[in-house]
């Protein structure tokens, strides 16, 4: 592809190769700096039936070099997702680069955990670890030129395609919003009726510890015969 | 044969090329939420060009008072932004030095309670649909631009239910809270009430027991 002569490959390979280069190794994004059996968990509150994709990429400290290195081979993290009961929906062991996906059965709250879990990092890296992540959710994680290629869309037809999934995204939201609103209102009424239900437990345990009170006083007394 | 090779390597060179500077300009943008742990401190990190424009929308949504410290610093070290104990913001900025941006979060003031944080970073404006989109020729059609309005409006939609969401979260979150310690604190008062009835019958009794002269007994 580079060029049919094999002097022309020579000359012309390298450019190119250094472009494919420039355009691999850019950073994937935000990145942060996790210890070396630490537990870095982030939650993702999502409505039902929703898809969520994140992509991480791993650099590991130089110690010598006082630098990040581009990429290291042997470095795993492992990921776990958990849903709102606490369930584990995705429990796998990745390279230093992966990828995971996992779609919402229940809406809700539900935790992505990442740790590494080398053992290479006690010896190298002096216990720090550069994590590249990106999560993506619902219909930020549709890829449109893939769609496009695949279903052989026009422009217009593949903005249509986004606006329904945007408005699908909106519609499952509501209906997330519904049920939380439900929740909430169960919540405050199961405290009313507790305020109400121990304030009168409460009175009635009041009078009667008196009348107790009083009872036993007086009984005493008489023994003693001060009364 | 050896025109051609240079024609279609140069061709590839100038897709590439035209990538890596659609790469640039993307939009690289998180939406996270995270538990901060107290007395901790959390950085992320995230690589911008020179003249992009970034934004920072953070909000804290469960634990405490509702508040947390964070600061921006530029690649040079200067600090861009710092609040402290705020609930929540929203901070724009234009990097005038292309590198490395860093944001931070701070629970350091607080000794028990850990917190719930959820930040949205943006860098850049949205990419085309389509990568070869970029670099249309022709002005926009009226269906289309009529599509890019409703996108944005959406955009705009889904932003505001975002919103939404973290404060019935937080609201839900109290009511929770509330439900629970109702509970907590009538159970802690009846036993206080056992306890205190008890013994003060207890200690009555006490003062009237002792082998004291009639008179003392009578006085106290």
């Amino acid at each position: 592809m580079a060029g049919v002569g094999a002097r022309g490959r020579l000359v012309m390979g390298w450019p190119v190769l250094l472009l494919l280069a420039l355009c691999a190794a850019g950073a994937r994004g935000l990145y942060f700096h996790i210890g070396e059996t630490e537990k870095r968990c982030f939650i993702e509150e999502i409505p039902d039936e929703t898809m969520v994709i994140g992509n991480y990429r791993t650099q590991m400290w130089d110690k010598q070099k006082e630098v990040f290195l581009p990429s290291t081979p042997g470095l795993g993290m492992h990921v776990e997702v958990k849903d709102p009961e606490g369930k584990v929906v995705l429990s796998r062991q990745y390279g230093s680069e992966g990828r995971f996906t996992f779609t919402s059965h229940t809406p809700g709250e539900h935790q992505i955990c990442l740790h590494s879990n080398s053992t290479r990092m006690a010896l190298f890296a002096g216990g720090r670890l550069r994590v590249h992540l990106d999560i993506q959710v619902g219909e930020h994680a549709n890829n449109y030129p893939e769609i496009a290629a695949k279903d052989k869309l026009t422009e217009l037809q593949l903005r249509a395609r986004q606006l329904l999934d945007q408005v699908e995204q909106i519609q499952k939201e509501q209906d997330y919003q519904r049920y939380r609103e439900e929740r909430f209102r169960l919540t405050s009424e199961s405290t009313n009726q507790r305020v109400l239900w121990w304030s009168i437990a409460q009175t009635v345990i009041l009078i009667l510890t008196g009348i107790w009170q009083m009872r036993h006083l007086k009984s005493f007394f008489e023994a003693k015969k001060l009364v | 044969m050896d025109s051609a090779a240079p024609r279609s390597t140069s061709a590839l060179l100038l897709l590439l090329l035209l990538l890596l500077l659609l790469r640039a300009e993307r939009t690289r943008g998180a939406e996270l939420t995270f538990e901060l742990p107290d007395s901790a401190k959390q950085c992320f990190h995230e690589d911008v060009e020179q003249g992009v424009k970034f934004s920072l929308d953070y909000q804290v949504i469960t634990g405490g008072h509702y508040d947390v410290d964070c600061y921006v610093e530029d690649p040079l070290g200067n600090t861009i932004y710092r609040e402290t104990k705020k609930q929540y913001d929203s901070f724009t900025h234009r990097a005038e030095v292309k590198g490395v941006y860093q944001f931070c979060f701070s629970n350091e003031f607080s000794t028990f309670s850990h917190k719930t944080i959820y930040f949205d970073f943006q860098v850049g404006d949205e990419p085309p649909i389509l990568p070869d989109m970029g670099n249309r020729v022709t002005a926009l059609t009226q269906m289309e631009s009529a599509c890019v309005t409703i996108h944005e409006a959406l955009k705009t939609v889904i932003d505001s239910q975002t919103h939404y969401r973290l404060r019935e979260a937080q609201d839900r979150a109290r009511a929770e809270d509330l439900n629970n310690r109702v509970s907590y604190w009538s159970i802690g008062e009846t036993v206080a009430l056992f306890v205190v009835s008890f013994s003060q019958v207890l200690l009555l009794k006490s003062f009237f027991t002792e082998k004291r002269p009639v008179s003392r007994a009578v006085h106290s």
